[in-house]
């Protein structure tokens, strides 16, 4: 058997999802994003901080989506991008007083880069072999942001502390609305992005690609180059994640960013559902509430019952919130029948 | 008879005046987070994640705290303890600190653990003005009252524990070619630092740096490149694991330097016995704590409470864990800060409070080593007594050193 009968023999590595299915209705999407927008209204500081954060990890999530969801490529090294994305506004912020909002475009274009760059030899591998490679990744860059060579730019092991910005134009609102309000700007403009990318002449090869490789080559499809790109733009969602992320949390360490992140992003898509884009807030706050409850459940071991939660999880509702929220319009349309 | 009675009338008054004026002082005075019944302490810990071995403080605070309340609290207050796990993560840390002061409304943070979370801290609690009380790590950074006015550390700094070493080579072997094994982050590069500065214009007796990554298998090649450059003196600057391999290393390839170990390894029962006690005979180190395996303490009075306590109120704590000494140690100098604080717990008399600690000394530091803290002091602990290893224990020698370390 030959290499080549035998990548086309192989199952795809992800369950294809139809792309009708990657989305949310209209009605749906605008009652959520109506709730999202009343938060800072009714909830104290700290929960608009943590809604902040949900939107942040969110967005990641939801770079991830497109890679593997979209394109059948595996990561575990997007704690990598959300790195350098948080660095970057963090060093142009600090450093070089840039406006935080300007930060954010440059951090999401390094980022491309960066994840483009890092496609190339990757194109090569797929799979698991691709998983390991992006591991590597992450493991690589706590190390590298602690050098002594760039340790005039990153503050090496003690990293950097940023200025929150105060609301613009005289507003009176709190430092924390305000960023939330922002960040939910951005994550709004990039989800919409996503949504239009997948549903265009690109997403269609990313999928197609997905499904089957050798046959979306064989209809014309540069596999190469869209690999790449989704690779691309991936890390660059997941840089500008990491720059909101580094001026909602007001520090950046290489500490913050270790493989821990990376895993933490990976389960967050699976629990949401794989291939699935609103699935990533689900899965935004499953990493960032279960934690805290399996904390609050038994503190010394928090690990074993956060295990436990996720292993039902994955048993009882194995394609994530996807699943959830299928079954839920299924019985809703039994009800109105 | 009417002077008689303008007298005991003047009397009177200057009573009343002097019961006021009394009132006033004694009239109590709240921040959130404290009451005429409780004071709420926040406090982070990993107790999850790489640093977990850690969580134990946190652990030994609680039950500390439970045997403060169980002989009636401080002042009649009773202590709530809250204490939230930060995985050693730093946005993780600032999250959970914000729900300790925004949603649980405490009255202070208490020894959050680990330097890379407290950084992370630093700017929002002091933007809050909310106390954040003997942070768990010895970086020179918790010593800045200027600029961080509501920030304290506790333990002796990396950099003065360097600086003593910096000072016994200078007097005892200023010939001395030094070789330096450190752990690749804050802590490792905080002590190089210190150690520079401390030898000062003959900071080139330093003839090879070599840094670790937690994450390598073994020492032994840093080792051998370390004895390769001929030095005679060699600074292990290693957290336990590490350390016990590189003492081990040493005697396999037949190296005899003079060594000396930072003093978050030298621990006797975690370190120097599973690297073979002799190997580490000569070794030279430093502490302000009693060590609890060591026999020595066995009939000191201090070391006595402090094993009272645990078999009452902490059964599970591990006698020999130098991080039980350290949490009793801590949590009893914020109940001595809480008791001075009387009825005005506000953040404000907190941390006035923390600044003005005169010659305590908790249970468990060695005799001589006192906690002195001003408004310009904010290092609690900045003494320490330099030891070497003989036999199976750790002998003392020497005076009790301060290493001066200024911001």
């Amino acid at each position: 058997m030959s290499a080549v009968e035998d990548i086309a023999t192989e199952a795809p590595a992800v369950e294809a999802v139809p792309k009708r299915a990657m989305t949310i209705g209209a009605g749906t999407s605008l009652v959520v994003l109506a709730l999202l927008f009343a938060v800072p209204i009714f909830a104290k500081n700290f929960i608009v901080f943590q809604m902040t954060m949900l939107l942040i990890y969110g967005l990641a999530v939801l770079a991830l989506n497109i890679l593997t969801g979209g394109s059948g490529q595996f990561s575990l090294g997007q704690s990598a991008f959300y790195a350098i994305g948080a660095y970057t506004s963090a060093i142009l912020m600090e450093q070089y007083n840039v406006n935080y909002a300007l930060t954010l475009p440059i951090a999401g274009v390094i980022c491309f880069g960066a994840g483009f760059l890092f496609g190339q030899p990757a194109l090569r591998l797929s799979g698991v072999y691709l998983a390991l490679a992006t591991f590597a990744l992450a493991t690589a860059m706590p190390q590298l942001l602690k050098l002594n060579f760039f340790e005039k730019w990153t503050g090496g092991v003690q990293g950097l502390v940023v200025t929150k910005p105060d609301a613009p134009f005289g507003l009176h609102i709190s430092q924390d609305a305000w960023l939330y309000y922002f960040t939910l700007v951005v994550v709004v403009a990039i989800y919409i992005f996503s949504v239009n990318l997948l549903r265009s002449r690109s997403g269609r090869a990313f999928m197609a690609i997905r499904d089957n490789e050798i046959a979306a080559s064989a209809m014309g499809i540069d596999v190469a180059l869209y690999k790449t790109l989704a690779f691309g733009v991936s890390a660059g969602i997941t840089g500008v994640a990491g720059g909101l992320g580094a001026i909602a949390v007001q520090f950046v360490a290489p500490d913050s960013y270790t493989i821990q992140l990376a895993i933490s992003l990976f389960l967050g898509m699976v629990v949401g559902g794989v291939g699935w884009l609103p699935g990533s807030i689900v899965g935004s706050a499953f990493i960032i509430f279960v934690p805290n409850i399996a904390e609050g459940i038994s503190k010394g071991l928090s690990g074993a019952v956060f295990g436990v939660l996720l292993f039902l999880v994955i048993f009882l509702v194995p394609h994530g919130a996807r699943q959830v929220a299928i079954v839920g319009q299924q019985l809703l349309s039994r009800l109105r029948k | 008879m009417d002077f008689g009675r303008n007298i005991i009338v003047a009397a009177l008054a200057a009573t009343v005046l002097a019961a006021t004026a009394g009132g006033v002082q004694a009239q109590k005075k709240y921040d959130p987070g404290a009451g005429d019944t409780e004071i709420k302490i926040g406090n982070i810990m990993p107790y999850s994640g790489p640093a977990s071995a850690f969580g134990v403080i946190g652990k030994t605070e609680a039950a500390y705290f439970k045997k403060i309340n169980a002989e009636g609290g401080i002042n009649g207050r009773k202590i709530t303890f809250i204490s939230y796990d930060d995985a050693y993560s730093p946005p993780k840390a600032i999250e959970q600190a914000r729900k300790l002061v925004e949603s649980d409304e405490v009255l202070l943070v208490f020894n959050p653990l680990g330097t890379p979370s407290n950084s992370a801290l630093q700017k929002y609690l002091n933007g809050k003005k909310v106390p954040q009380l003997f942070v768990a790590s010895g970086a020179t950074r918790w010593n800045d009252p200027k600029t961080y006015p509501w920030t304290m550390g506790w333990q002796p700094s990396y950099q003065s524990e360097a600086h003593i070493y910096a000072h016994y080579l200078l007097a005892e072997k200023p010939d001395g070619k030094i070789a330096v094994l450190y752990q690749n982050d804050d802590f490792g590069k905080d002590y190089v630092k210190g150690l520079k500065d401390g030898l000062g214009a003959k900071a080139s007796m330093i003839v090879a740096e070599e840094s670790y990554e937690t994450s390598d298998p073994t020492m032994d090649d840093h080792i051998a490149r370390l004895k390769a450059s001929g030095a005679n003196v060699f600074i292990s600057i290693t957290t336990p694991k590490f350390a016990a391999q590189a003492l081990k290393r040493l005697a396999e390839i037949d190296w005899k330097p003079l060594q000396f170990l930072a003093n978050v390894s030298a621990s006797v029962g975690a370190v120097l016995m599973p690297a073979g006690f002799e190997n580490a005979q000569g070794l030279i180190s430093t502490a302000y704590a009693k060590d609890p395996a060591d026999p020595q303490w066995d009939d000191d009075p201090g070391m006595k409470r402090f094993n009272d306590f645990l078999r009452n109120y902490d059964p599970e704590g591990n006698r020999l864990d130098l991080a039980t000494v350290y949490g009793y140690g801590a949590a009893q100098t914020l109940v001595e800060v809480l008791r001075q604080c009387g009825d005005d717990l506000t953040r404000d008399n907190v941390m006035k409070q923390a600044a003005n600690l005169k010659d305590f000394a908790p249970d468990t530091l060695l005799p001589g080593i006192r906690i002195n803290t001003s408004p310009s002091d904010f290092a609690p602990i900045n003494q320490l007594q330099m030891m070497r290893f003989k036999g199976q224990r750790w002998e003392r020698f020497g005076d009790i050193m301060t290493g001066d370390v200024g911001d």
